[in-house]
């Protein structure tokens, strides 16, 4: 599905804030495959998913996504196709906007027609967006009318999954969507992530800064760091790795002291 | 001492509030849902009366209305594409444009610094002739604007509940939803600024054949104008949906050509107009801080009382 083929990007070139964000990556997933990340601060995670959504353009290298090269497309044809989420949940919908007008942002954004710009949401698709909110269990149904702005971060972020996925993209890309919120909402947010792209078979990238999770969630486990994907690891290989291997693949494959609490504390 | 409220004077502030009702329309589009300061609109008004004037000339005056609007969208264009596709600053964009607009419309109007259409046909005196009732001759001017502004107003609430219309509201609201949900800014941007603008351009289009004359510093401050109305509006109405919004500009903008009539009733010079335009809208814009302000205060004093009462024990 998604084809990453040795992409770099060098931040502020030239100058004595170059950073090399990412280091020859590359990267293959097939359809259907749920991969986690894991990587210090720094490592590359939310550059190489900003590499695929399109923030930026890359210094060399090809991404293809479903057979189509989108290395020069621009970000917001390819976000047809991509559903990112972003840790901050007030990044993902638009506060001054109702529910049910930010849903049917999100429904409109995927009619291919690109003459569809009057189309408007029907009384149907109202019903539907219902439905769908109710599966939520967050009461977000009866409030369809209401600003975005007056939910809470749990409330908002579990809406723009729902956004994100309710065309089912090509590939989802999870930035630590859950670490922003409380524990149990956290929880909740999670579970409906599982329940989403299983029941879809979306193909999924997710950091993570919860080695638990990066072993328990999907097929596959990645280690990022420096700007390039140090460990790969998938299979039986997988399932027989506990969260003690991997912090010591941490330390053998990054070559020095683990220094992030946030990993060693979500042990 | 008479009244100060005599009937023609509420009239008067009905028919010119609806008129520039449009800007405000304009710059709750640019304003308020867009989150861009568009410092155009005063030559843009101008040059919508300007480009309507010189067609009502001509014997159009339906056609004028039209023109105004194209004008407005042109305007609007270049606004946009400066800000988009050349990097310049919003708020730099719309004075480039302002600036230049003073040129172009001293041209349209032939070089000159005013022209005047008595003798001509307008909007106005073709429907006049139309009904010869009693009342009809006194409201037939409220009449036609209000029809013109409740249609617009209408058709805009419409359109911002489509789906390009979704998109700019979003794009004022919240710029990384945008990029992740395949909304194309500099697009909405263009869009969004080009109706604007139009609605601004038709404004002044009526404006000159309501008064039949059109000046070169008729749009001087508009935009101060235009966002008193616009605030005024938004504080008498508050939030909910876009309907509601847009009827609260249209009523913004007729309290404040009231407030104005009532100000000039009072004996304020006519000069002092821009000044009083200028007050009302720094007091409107700052209203709601100093009402916040307001309420931290009070709560902070009641709140330190009680820590002073019951200090003792807590500690």
């Amino acid at each position: 599905m998604l084809k990453i083929q040795n992409i770099s990007k060098t931040f502020n070139p030239g100058t004595v804030n170059e950073k090399r964000a990412l280091n020859q990556v590359s990267l293959e997933l097939a359809a259907g495959d749920f991969a986690t990340i894991v990587g210090s601060n720094g490592a590359g995670k939310s550059t190489l998913f900003n590499a695929i959504t399109g923030a930026f353009y890359v210094d060399e290298g090809q991404i293809v996504l479903d057979g189509e090269d989108i290395t020069y497309q621009k970000e917001h044809i390819r976000s047809k196709v991509i559903g990112h989420l972003f840790q901050d949940p007030l990044k993902g919908t638009a506060p001054h906007m109702t529910i049910e007008e930010n849903m049917a942002l999100a429904y409109l954004r995927a009619s291919t027609a690109s003459h569809a710009f009057f189309s408007r949401i029907n009384a149907k698709e109202k019903q539907k967006f219902r439905e769908q909110l109710s599966l939520l269990n967050m009461g977000l149904e009866d409030r369809m009318k209401q600003p975005v702005g007056l939910l809470s971060g749990g409330q908002r972020q579990a809406l723009t999954l729902l956004m994100a996925t309710m065309v089912t993209p090509k590939i989802l890309l999870l930035d630590e969507h859950t670490a922003a919120l409380d524990p149990a909402t956290a929880e909740k947010v999670l579970e409906l992530t599982k329940s989403i792209i299983a029941e879809r078979q979306i193909t999924c990238l997710m950091v993570t800064h919860n080695m638990h999770q990066a072993l328990e969630l999907g097929n596959r486990t990645l280690m990022m760091d420096g700007g390039s994907i140090v460990f790969d690891v998938q299979g039986e290989e997988r399932s027989k790795l506990t969260i003690d291997d991997l912090l010591k693949q941490f330390q053998i494959c990054a070559g020095k002291r683990l220094d992030n609490d946030r990993i060693l504390l979500s042990k | 001492m008479e009244s100060i409220f005599t009937l023609s004077i509420l009239q008067s502030a009905l028919e010119l509030g609806c008129i520039y009702s449009l800007v405000a329309l304009a710059l709750f589009i640019s304003f308020s849902i867009l989150n861009i300061a568009d410092l155009s609109t005063d030559g843009c008004f101008t040059l919508g009366c300007a480009v309507g004037a010189m067609v009502t000339i001509s014997g159009h005056p339906f056609l004028a209305l039209f023109a105004a609007m194209g004008a407005g969208i042109a305007s609007g264009f270049i606004t946009a594409f400066l800000q988009t596709r050349m990097g310049v600053p919003s708020i730099l964009a719309g004075i480039i444009v302002n600036t230049g607009l003073y040129t172009v419309n001293i041209a349209v109007m032939g070089f000159s610094s005013n022209v005047n259409l008595f003798g001509c046909d307008t909007i106005f005196s073709l429907a006049k002739d139309k009904i010869t009732a009693g009342w009809y001759n006194d409201w037939y001017k409220f009449l036609i604007v209000f029809l013109i502004v409740i249609v617009i107003g209408i058709i805009l609430a419409w359109f911002l509940n489509t789906r390009l219309g979704l998109s700019i509201r979003a794009t004022g609201d919240n710029e990384h939803m945008v990029r992740a949900s395949s909304i194309n800014p500099l697009f909405t941007i263009t869009v969004g600024l080009c109706i604007a603008n139009s609605l601004t351009a038709l404004s002044g289009a009526i404006l000159g054949q309501y008064q039949k004359s059109c000046d070169i510093n008729l749009g001087t401050g508009m935009v101060t104008i235009a966002l008193a109305s616009l605030i005024i509006g938004e504080t008498l109405i508050g939030k909910g949906s876009v309907f509601r919004k847009v009827i609260g500009v249209i009523l913004g903008s007729c309290l404040y050509r009231f407030i104005v009539a009532v100000a000039l009733r009072m004996n304020v010079p006519a000069e002092a107009l821009k000044l009083v335009s200028a007050i009302i809208v720094a007091i409107a814009i700052s209203f709601p801080y100093l009402k916040e302000k307001a309420a931290f205060q009070r709560q902070r004093t009641v709140s330190i009382r009680m820590n002073k009462k019951g200090g003792g024990s807590a500690c």
